[in-house]
């Protein structure tokens, strides 16, 4: 008999029940909350009389909405106000464990799950969040979920899912010194598009992903949904294993032994079948930027933003809808798009690793006039680490904000957003139409090259900074 | 849930990839939190000026378009974040069904969470749809679920694949937590047995 992929053999511990030609319920190891998607989902436990199936499986946390400034005053977002409100009283009336704005521990969703040792190898991982595959670094399947389905895990701790097709994505090669994770991913969408992986689970294997850090791998697995995948993940190894030891909710004692042996057995068998293989070089990979309004639509820094007229004349409409939103002309060289802000956090780019890499980018430099430059940790955690090593100093030093931690200008739903034609380098995951407020206009980068544009005031390779 | 078996209805074409649930709802407007009140934000910034003024170059504006209720969209439809407000916002602005060459994993999913239908159909067969939309005043399309067939009055006779679980469950009207709590028994079983 053929082995198995790590995906099936997740899979395959987690049926509840299957019948041929029919989606699988599926149990769920983790479900994460936070205050965006879950409002509906809980009125709808309350109108049919229903109760958390297994609150000790379940965590919430405030993160989309909160300020990243002045938290000490009352949040000036009445409707941002009331949607905390909502979950605060969720999570006591359900009987859940809530990490409202102020608590140690809060942070991004997907930063703090990681980081509290809940997320495991082999788990099912699912929150209203399309970011979920983030966790798949360690080696689990994790996936994002609608309001309904969120709603559905919170009654029955189980989903019905159709079984994707399996893909690997081989990455061959080194990276060039200064080339990072998030320039690796964004490279990996503009090969295969933002429909590449739709349909598949991606399994990213291969010697420089290897190589990674698990911030690193979190930051590939993160992106995976802008490919279309709903899962991403990467085997448990080593490095996974010294990075889950000693953490709160890690395994300890003897138990943390047997954990590692079980978590072991969760990779793909030497004989084991992908439904689809796709290489990458990672060797020829430079610092990627993206010019357009999909993360697919990126370049190496040293090349242009494409022109419409080189496109046959049926193909150019979208090109051209892209380029008139980004306020581009087509042809421009990347390292001459002059920047307004720069946004250096996310649940892609804000753990303390990133914000490591960005300092020594900014260390004893100073922001570009007429640059506004922020910087906002992923998790409490984070900002506390972050400051013990006196990142905070070396930001603030450079003319960088200095934040409490969220999600922020990712998405703006909080005060931190663009106005309308402001163009920003961003280390965030997506540069969609009004992404980061109205109007706003993103550019995805690596924390180093978003670092490197705000003290140059355009794009510039940060390696030759 | 209300069922969905046939329907008829007018198609609106927004000829554009890559349509992602940003664009169709906003982030500012999903800090509400209840269900109602998103089909007057779906497409906000495209669909409205700065002023608060309808923009008339948008498709939904176009009053040879009003009351449409199948919308035909480029490939990749509803990509990007997993927010439920975007079929949500579809819905209540009219929409019975969503017509693209391909769909957003999460988006297709909570389509069928709240009735509305993906329907994912060849590129050649989208095109001709789209075309016609643009060029037949009052182009109407008939959606027959149980056929998985999308006709039009000039011969389009289009095949649609979906899955047979779901396609029950949209036939019924059925609430998939009702249906998972016909198992609590091997749901219990299988937490008993799980390490």
């Amino acid at each position: 008999m053929a082995g198995k992929t790590l995906f099936e053999k997740i899979w395959d511990a987690h049926v509840v029940r299957e019948e041929a030609g029919k989606p699988s319920l599926l149990y769920v190891d983790l479900h994460l909350v936070h205050e965006v998607t879950s409002p509906q989902a809980f009125d709808g436990l309350r109108m049919a009389g229903r109760k958390v199936r297994r609150i000790d499986r379940t965590v919430a946390v405030a993160d989309h909405n909160v300020p990243t400034a002045d938290r000490d005053k009352p949040l000036t977002d009445e409707i941002a106000a009331a949607q905390l409100a909502a979950l605060a009283r969720n999570t006591k009336e359900f009987g859940l464990e809530y990490f409202d704005m102020d608590s140690k521990g809060q942070g991004i969703v997907h930063v703090i799950g990681p980081e509290q040792g809940r997320t495991q190898p082999g788990m099912i991982i699912v929150c209203g969040d399309s970011h979920t595959a983030t966790h798949g670094a360690v080696g689990a399947m994790a996936f994002g979920i609608g309001t309904s389905e969120v709603e559905h895990v919170l009654a029955t701790q189980c989903l019905w899912q159709a079984k994707p097709k399996t893909m690997e994505i081989r990455v061959k090669g080194a990276l060039k010194p200064g080339v990072t994770a998030k320039d690796l991913i964004l490279g990996i969408i503009a090969q295969i598009g933002t429909g590449g992986g739709v349909g598949y689970a991606i399994e990213y294997t291969g010697e420089a992903v290897r190589g990674l850090s698990m911030e690193g791998r979190m930051t590939v697995c993160n992106m995976s949904i802008e490919a279309g995948a709903r899962t991403g993940m990467v085997a448990a190894d080593q490095t996974t294993f010294d990075y889950l030891k000693g953490r709160e909710h890690s395994p300890q004692g003897a138990e943390w032994d047997k954990a590692v042996a079980y978590w072991k057995t969760f990779v793909t068998d030497k004989d084991a079948k992908f439904d689809k293989v796709v290489e990458f070089d990672a060797s020829k990979l430079e610092p990627q930027v993206t010019w357009g309004t999909n993360p697919a639509q990126g370049a190496n820094v040293s090349g242009r933003v494409p022109r419409p007229e080189d496109l046959p004349e049926a193909e150019r409409a979208p090109l051209e809808k892209a380029l008139k939103y980004m306020g581009l002309a087509g042809g421009e060289a990347i390292s001459d798009i002059a920047i307004d802000r720069v946004f250096i956090g996310s649940c892609t780019n804000s753990r303390i690793e990133d914000l490591r890499a960005a300092a020594s980018v900014a260390k004893g430099r100073h922001v570009a006039k007429g640059v506004s430059a922020m910087v906002v940790p992923g998790s409490w955690v984070v900002k506390q680490q972050a400051e013990a090593e006196g990142l905070d100093k070396v930001f603030t030093e450079a003319g960088f904000d200095w934040r409490e931690a969220g999600c922020s200008m990712c998405l703006a739903m909080n005060p931190d957003r663009l106005v309308p034609g402001e163009r920003c380098a961003s280390t965030s995951n997506r540069n969609f139409e009004g992404r980061q407020g109205p109007g706003g206009r993103t550019h995805l980068v690596s924390p180093e090259m978003a670092a490197a544009a705000a003290i140059a005031g355009h794009f510039v390779d940060h390696r030759t900074l | 849930m209300e069922p969905f078996k046939h329907h008829q209805g007018l198609v609106v074409p927004y000829d554009m990839p890559n349509v992602d649930t940003d664009q169709i709802i906003p982030a500012q407007f999903l800090k509400k939190i209840d269900r109602v009140g998103f089909g007057e934000l779906l497409f906000h910034a495209l669909r409205y000026n700065k002023d608060g003024s309808p923009n008339k170059d948008f498709v939904l504006n176009d009053p040879r378009y009003a009351g449409g209720t199948i919308l035909v969209a480029g490939p990749q439809f509803g990509i990007g974040s997993s927010r439920e407000h975007a079929p949500w916002a579809l819905q209540q602005y009219g929409f019975k069904a969503v017509i693209s060459p391909s769909f957003g994993d999460i988006f297709k999913s909570n389509c069928y969470q709240n009735g509305l239908l993906p329907i994912a159909l060849s590129e050649a067969d989208v095109r001709t749809i789209i075309e016609r939309a643009q060029e037949l005043k009052g182009y109407q399309v008939t959606i027959d679920l149980e056929a998985q067939e999308v006709r039009d009055s000039a011969g389009l006779a289009a095949h649609f694949a979906i899955d047979p679980f779901r396609k029950q469950n949209l036939l019924k009207g059925l609430d998939d937590i009702g249906l998972t709590l016909q198992n609590a028994d091997a749901i219990t079983a299988f937490e008993k047995a799980y390490r």
